[in-house]
């Protein structure tokens, strides 16, 4: 299953990525980040399809898309 | 799992220090990926400009050199003349390139020189504080023009691509924003076409990215996004203004 990792280090909590995501599986984290900002989170995996437009509007390349691999 | 996205190799792995939604970021990446994707990193001179940029140095894994305000299109010059096997671009912000160094970016367009600008238009001032630049929307609230931007006192805002356009040394030039996903799809190939004409030896090339300053414009990310849409699309349109084949240049030097 297709899916994002969000590195917390890196991550402000602009939401530009929650906005940008098609199909809403990116929410904001309700507790602080070790920097002090609400990270963004995969909030519904299983609807990721892995198309990447987080990453692309990412100001810090927090985002990290992976994909399963084709057998 | 197979990783789909990577962070580029001209891009060193370290924290940006820009502010939350700042369009910095990306514009940052999408030049990394390009010197990537050309093959180009090592032979690379980037001009970090003043402004919040100013530490693009420790961003860009290639040579950087920062120039004084205003100054990245003659540096750049004196670096490509001197160097011509280097590919050299300067990164500025609107206040460095369209007010302080007005004169080193048309000058350096009138000579073609065959270097790549990559401008920043985010419509004020970021790291001084949020003055009136001269790409500020009429209306617009700045520092310096709190009640907004009155063209009887602070006149209007300049368009710098259709400005370069009349110039016959400028040869690629496009403007593009980086505000939605699919604009920053669209920017991306527009950074990686200007480095393809220094490479061909083309002549004067200049990307402009329209972008964000959500902490100097006081609104949020998402409110600064849609204000470009809204406000800055409108005065600043987005697309192709020039692309000339061919220039002065001999290609073989590169």
């Amino acid at each position: 299953m297709p899916t994002i990792k969000v590195d917390e280090t890196r991550c402000k909590g602009c939401e530009l990525c929650a906005a940008a995501c098609a199909r809403k599986c990116i929410t904001m984290s309700t507790t602080f980040s070790a920097t002090g900002y609400y990270p963004a989170v995969c909030c519904a995996p299983d609807r990721c399809t892995g198309c990447g437009l987080c990453y692309q509007v990412c100001p810090d390349l927090a985002i990290t898309v992976f994909k399963e691999e084709k057998k | 799992m197979l990783q789909v996205t990577k962070r580029p190799e001209s891009l060193l792995d370290v924290k940006m220090h820009y502010c939350p939604g700042c369009g910095h970021g990306v514009a940052h990446r999408l030049v990394a990926e390009a010197m990537d994707e050309l093959g180009i990193r090592e032979r690379t001179v980037g001009v970090a400009p003043v402004g919040c940029a100013v530490f693009a140095d420790h961003y860009f894994n290639c040579d950087m050199i920062q120039g004084p305000h205003g100054r990245g299109p003659a540096i750049a010059t004196g670096i490509k003349r001197s160097r011509p096997g280097c590919v050299v671009f300067s990164y500025q912000g609107d206040g460095d390139l369209a007010s302080i160094g007005m004169a080193e970016t048309i000058h350096s367009a009138a000579r073609s020189e065959n270097i790549t600008i990559i401008f920043i238009n985010n419509a004020i001032y970021g790291m001084t504080g949020g003055q009136m630049a001269p790409t500020t929307l009429v209306g617009q609230k700045a520092t310096t023009c709190p009640t907004g931007r009155d063209p009887r006192v602070n006149g209007y805002p300049i368009r710098v691509c259709e400005l370069l356009a009349q110039i016959e040394g400028a040869k690629y030039l496009e403007r593009t924003s980086v505000h939605t996903a699919a604009n920053v799809l669209k920017a991306k190939k527009a950074v990686k076409k200007a480095f393809q004409c220094q490479l061909e030896g083309r002549g004067f090339s200049l990307v402009e990215i329209v972008s964000t300053c959500p902490t100097n414009m006081g609104l949020s990310p998402l409110d600064a996004c849609k204000f470009v849409q809204e406000k800055m699309l409108p005065q600043y349109p987005l697309g192709v203004f020039k692309d000339i084949e061919g220039g002065k240049h001999d290609a073989s030097r590169n």
